[in-house]
């Protein structure tokens, strides 16, 4: 089966996932279309980071299927290197490489792992963290950058491997507030030039402001999703007016 | 009533502050005192002192007595062959060292592997070694291993140094093989994911991003093996090796002076000292400066 633009980059069906005796996904289905930023929000507890982590394989799944441009995550026959080239990933820990610089973080995985020359990879490299306001930190290591400024690093070393779909994981959970906005200011950026994101976020503003269609979830299964608009001014569900009425 | 609000005002760390609680102020047991905390200057004076004492004290007690040669001067005619000896230890520490690290840290890499029977089987190779007197596995290298080996039809020959180097750098590699398997335990579990996020395989994140990061980890602790090993060498003597406790032995049957061994014996003992010493030091301040902050 061959990829077109014209189906869901990414496409899940009914995912089941439990770990050990406790099911976390029961059934959630969701499809992403190419160039489109959804958002997920939910209760801590909910499955929202579990759901993406699936997506690029870093968690398994009990059932159901994942699709990424087609092919199946969940394949035991998959190219794990394929799918990773595709969708890149970034954490709320930031998780940098702390014995390397700024710069060499970026580099790292194209280099080490596509093989590609390394002086076109440190071109790209500068230009990313040009492009997420990081120039003159390049040689600065993780532990003496602030937050904001390593998990725009983070970003930029995602950005590095040229993905077609970025996650982000809660990605300003551990931010100081000042510094959360430096890092949305760069995700909008992204999704502003027609990078396909899947954000897990608790920032209700920003999931209004940047989302193409925002997913609610509640103890494993998507409540309701619509467009923010909708969303957030005529939820329909319950579950989706208790949690917004305390989170906004 | 102020005493109870500042219950430590001299803890120079913790000022006390006005209002401050005694709950709210972190409970901080007495830290143990290590084993290179001992060794202070001031010990290290006293040490000298000792020796000096007893390489002197023999000399003024026979100056009135028939004229036979100095305790300190048979010491300085014997040192030319006991610094050899030294210098042998240092050699069969060394390479004990080197070759137990790199044994250690593979071994401590299968002790982590996602392979079961291998992490298994590492693991009970590790735990064997660990827990084996040094003295015994010696004798066992020095008894099954040949003295020499036909390779290629040239005959190498394995001397007793080198059985002892082998014999050595066995516990070496167990301890090593602990510390890496706990270094890389220690890296938070984000690093690997990370990296899988990446496209990094699993090998690769081991030799990329997970094994550099465990070099600060492991160093304090590698050094202070190091200085443990170094002191241990002298048992290398017992399998017939020609060592400084074999050389000291040996000047000393030749000499046949009782007043001589004490002295002597301490002579070596600084040796020791004077080299391990600057060791601990060095990994106390390494142990300082890599400390896990947090």
């Amino acid at each position: 089966m061959t990829w077109t633009p014209d189906k869901p980059i990414i496409s899940i069906k009914d995912v089941r996932k439990s770990f050990g005796a406790v099911e976390v996904l029961k059934g959630v289905s969701l499809d992403v279309m190419k160039g489109e930023v959804i958002c997920i929000i939910g209760p801590s507890g909910s499955g929202k980071s579990t759901l993406i982590r699936c997506i690029n394989a870093l968690n398994d799944i009990q059932s159901g299927s994942i699709t990424v441009e087609g092919q199946e995550v969940h394949d035991p026959k998959l190219d794990k290197l394929e799918l990773r080239k595709k969708v890149g990933m970034v954490f709320q820990q930031y998780n940098l490489f702390p014995h390397k610089t700024a710069l060499q973080n970026v580099m790292m995985a194209p280099v080490k792992v596509l093989r590609q020359p390394k002086a076109e990879v440190e071109a790209r490299a500068r230009a990313l963290l040009r492009k997420v306001r990081l120039e003159g930190k390049e040689n600065s290591y993780p532990g003496e950058l602030s937050g904001g400024q390593q998990q725009r690093v983070a970003i930029a070393r995602s950005l590095a491997m040229n993905p077609d779909v970025m996650l982000f994981d809660e990605v300003t959970a551990a931010l100081d507030p000042e510094t959360v906005k430096e890092v949305l200011v760069t995700i909008r950026d992204l999704a502003a030039e027609g990078m396909t994101c899947v954000l897990v976020t608790h920032e209700m503003g920003f999931a209004r402001e940047i989302a193409d269609h925002v997913y609610f979830t509640d103890r494993g299964v998507i409540v309701e999703h619509a467009p923010p608009r909708e969303f957030f001014e005529h939820p329909k569900d319950p579950r989706t007016r208790a949690f917004l009425s305390q989170v906004l | 009533m102020t005493e109870l609000l500042h219950p430590r005002p001299a803890d120079p760390a913790m000022p006390a502050i006005k209002g401050h609680l005694p709950v709210l102020l972190p409970v901080r047991p007495p830290r143990p005192v290590t084993a290179a905390e001992l060794f202070t200057p001031g010990t290290a004076l006293l040490l000298l002192v000792l020796l000096a004492w007893f390489s002197v004290g023999p000399v003024v007690a026979q100056a009135a007595g028939e004229t036979r040669t100095p305790v300190a001067l048979l010491l300085l005619k014997w040192t030319p062959v006991l610094a050899e000896g030294f210098a042998f230890n240092i050699l069969i520490s060394i390479l004990s060292m080197l070759a137990g690290t790199v044994l250690g840290v593979g071994l401590g890499v299968l002790q982590v592997s996602p392979n079961r029977l291998l992490a298994r089987l590492a693991w009970v190779v590790t735990q064997f070694f660990r827990n084996s007197p040094w003295l015994v596995l010696l004798f066992y290298c020095i008894l099954l291993i040949p003295f020499e080996l036909e390779i290629l039809g040239t005959t190498v020959p394995f001397p007793g140094w080198i059985k002892a180097v082998i014999g050595l750098s066995l516990p070496v590699m167990a301890y090593m093989s602990e510390f890496m398997r706990g270094a890389i335990q220690s890296i938070p579990s984000g690093q690997w994911e990370s990296a899988a996020s990446l496209g990094f395989t699993r090998r690769q994140t081991m030799i990329e991003v997970i094994l550099p990061q465990t070099v600060t980890r492991v160093l304090p602790s590698w050094m202070n093996l190091y200085a443990v090993l170094t002191m241990a060498t002298p048992i290398v003597s017992i399998v017939g090796v020609n060592e400084v406790m074999a050389l000291t032995r040996a000047a000393l049957s030749s000499e046949s002076r009782t007043d001589l061994l004490i002295p002597m014996y301490l002579y070596i003992l600084g040796w020791f000292f004077l080299y391990c010493y600057p060791i601990s030091r060095l990994t106390r301040r390494l142990e300082r400066k890599y400390a896990v902050k947090l």
